[in-house]
């Protein structure tokens, strides 16, 4: 069973191709370059590599948010395209839950992170039980010290892993205090054979109707939607 | 010979659409999933609204048109795909689709101009014949574009601030009418008289390009002084005298054209092409010149559509252009 996995959620673009419990090959940049122009040409890149036509392929997996709404976008029009017009299954993962598979051997609650700007970010919470990775609290948009605030109160070490952690460090350490623990720069970039891997665990995805998880409404949505409360 | 069958994406704005062209003249299939009842609460297109219809419409809208061809991947000569202009977003998710389908069964890709698309829905009618003259009238664009062959776009003239359709729209914003403005407008305009002065904007001498913020203005402040002193203004006249300006520059500008170029073919093309006045306009200007032939596309064919895309795609085939997988989205892309 060969599984291709898709991510260009956010800076981090990255391609695995695993075959049962082997990784084939990975592709993997940490850059703020353009998404849409590269991912395509690394995907027959490392397919050619690997010697794998893409009618060889037996299952898609994408991140599918939450992230850049036009990263996420790309990747998860790339992979239900692929999946549909192949034949073959979908599945969508978490970007969160994604990245906080680098803190397999982490013994707490991993917490991964992307920055949403105005002190808010994109996090979940997630533990390892049993050597499976487990989501303890649902993905949300929520604003860092309101996050940390609610981590507090639970009296655990939380690891905090994502390229965007630097930005928030202070606070969380600030309200954490030894509590939080932070990722080495090799755990901060989610994996794409980590990824791939998750897929598999994920039941199929209806392909036509498989969306981003965007987690926020397109914001001429919201204001469409207080607009429409107050004059109530 | 084998027939050619190209299969056309166009997602540039806040239509799903993908269509499969036979030998570049024939529809076998021209799925549209509009969006504009999701935009109407709004006002207008919101970008990040459009981006996200399209990835939930596009798989569902590919299946429907190979459906409708009866056609598998391995009849496709070529995919063609609108590359821009348009909302990047937007047009990102069409590129996106276009490019896995082209790796997925290594299938020619080529990248489309929007507007040569609009151009060439009049060949989905009848044979171009060149050379030939297209007014091109959109809610984005107002461009007179001169064709001596296939695949060759002259633009000779363009407007130098809002397209004729954005005119239309904020129009009728003004009269409070809800969007899209532009058919509300030109029927409107069918019920009054166009008795109330409005200016025309010809330009320098010669020139072929357009200018419509000034009359645009001019019928905001109309309707602004009517209001100060009380007095009542019809819509349907303030509607019959914008549209009677907007129409007169643009028939005049391209009769003068076609007859300097000395073109055999007059195309209308764009949105604004299902306007009803600026039809009547175009084929009573044109009536006395039989050597002219005038083309005007069926409304479906005016609006956006994939089939016009795969029709140029047809074209720009033969003539050997092919994009690789890193095709972009290109929204601010020249002609
Ligand atoms: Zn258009």
């Amino acid at each position: 069973m060969k599984v291709l996995a898709i991510d260009t959620s956010n800076y981090v673009m990255g391609i695995a191709l695993i075959e049962e419990d082997k990784v084939l090959g990975e592709y993997i940049t940490n850059l703020q370059k353009n998404h849409s122009v590269r991912v395509m040409p690394c995907i027959e890149a490392l397919l050619k590599e690997c010697n794998v036509n893409p009618s060889e392929l037996d299952k898609i997996v994408v991140a599918k948010g939450p992230g850049s709404y036009t990263g996420v976008r790309i990747g998860v029009t790339i992979a239900k395209t692929l999946a549909w017009t192949l034949k073959i299954p979908l599945a969508g993962v978490s970007s969160l839950e994604a990245l906080a598979a680098n803190g397999r051997f982490f013994n707490g609650y991993i917490s991964p992170l992307f920055d949403a700007r105005r002190g808010q970010v994109y996090t979940g919470l997630y533990e390892y039980r049993g050597g499976i990775l487990e989501a303890v609290q649902e993905d949300r948009n929520i604003l860092l010290t309101d996050w940390a605030e609610a981590l507090k109160v639970m009296k655990r070490p939380v690891l905090f892993l994502g390229n965007d952690v630097s930005l928030h460090q202070e606070s969380l350490k600030e309200i954490l205090g030894e509590h939080s623990v932070f990722g080495s720069v090799s755990l901060h970039s989610p994996r794409p054979n980590e990824l791939a891997f998750l897929g598999l665990t994920k039941p199929d995805d209806d392909i036509h109707k498989f969306v981003p998880n965007y987690i926020r409404l397109a914001e001429a949505e919201t204001k469409w939607l207080e607009q429409q409360n107050n004059s109530l | 010979m084998k027939d050619q069958l190209i299969l056309g994406i166009e997602t540039s704005c806040d239509e799903t659409a993908v269509a499969v062209v036979r030998n570049g003249r024939d529809i076998l299939a021209n799925v549209v999933a509009s969006q504009i009842e999701s935009h109407k609460r709004f006002g207008g297109v919101v970008p990040e609204i459009a981006s996200r219809h399209h990835v939930e419409e596009i798989t569902f809208v590919i299946e429907e048109a190979l459906r409708q061809a009866g056609i598998d991947y391995n009849d496709i000569t070529a995919i063609a795909v609108t590359e821009g202009p348009g909302l990047v977003g937007a047009l990102l998710i069409g590129v996106n689709a276009a490019k896995a389908l082209s790796f997925a069964h290594n299938i020619p890709l080529i990248g489309v101009h929007h507007i040569s698309g609009h151009i060439y829905a009049n060949r989905l009618i009848t044979e171009l014949k060149f050379p030939l003259l297209a007014l091109v009238v959109s809610g984005g664009h107002t461009e007179l574009v001169y064709m001596k062959e296939h695949a060759s776009f002259e633009v000779i003239g363009e407007t130098r601030d809002d397209a004729a359709g954005e005119a239309y729209d904020k129009v009728a914003r003004t009269l409070n009418m809800p969007y899209p403005g532009g058919p509300h407008i030109d029927r409107l305009a069918q019920e009054g008289e166009p008795v109330i002065k409005l200016p025309r904007s010809w330009l320098e001498e010669g020139s072929y390009d357009f200018s419509f913020s000034g009359l645009k203005s001019a019928v905001i402040n109309t309707l602004h002084n009517a209001e100060q002193r009380g007095d009542h203004i019809n819509p349907a006249d303030l509607a019959a005298s914008f549209q009677e300006s907007v129409i007169d520059v643009l028939v005049t500008k391209a009769l003068r054209a076609a007859k300097e170029y000395n073109v055999t073919q007059v195309l209308l093309a764009g949105g604004v092409a299902a306007n009803k006045g600026l039809r009547a306009a175009l084929t009573s200007a044109f009536v006395d010149i039989p050597e002219i032939e005038l083309v005007i596309p069926p409304l479906y064919l005016c609006t956006d559509n994939a089939a016009m895309i795969a029709a140029v795609g047809s074209v720009l085939y033969e003539k050997g252009k092919r994009a690789d997988l890193a095709l972009n989205a290109n929204p601010g892309l020249e002609m």
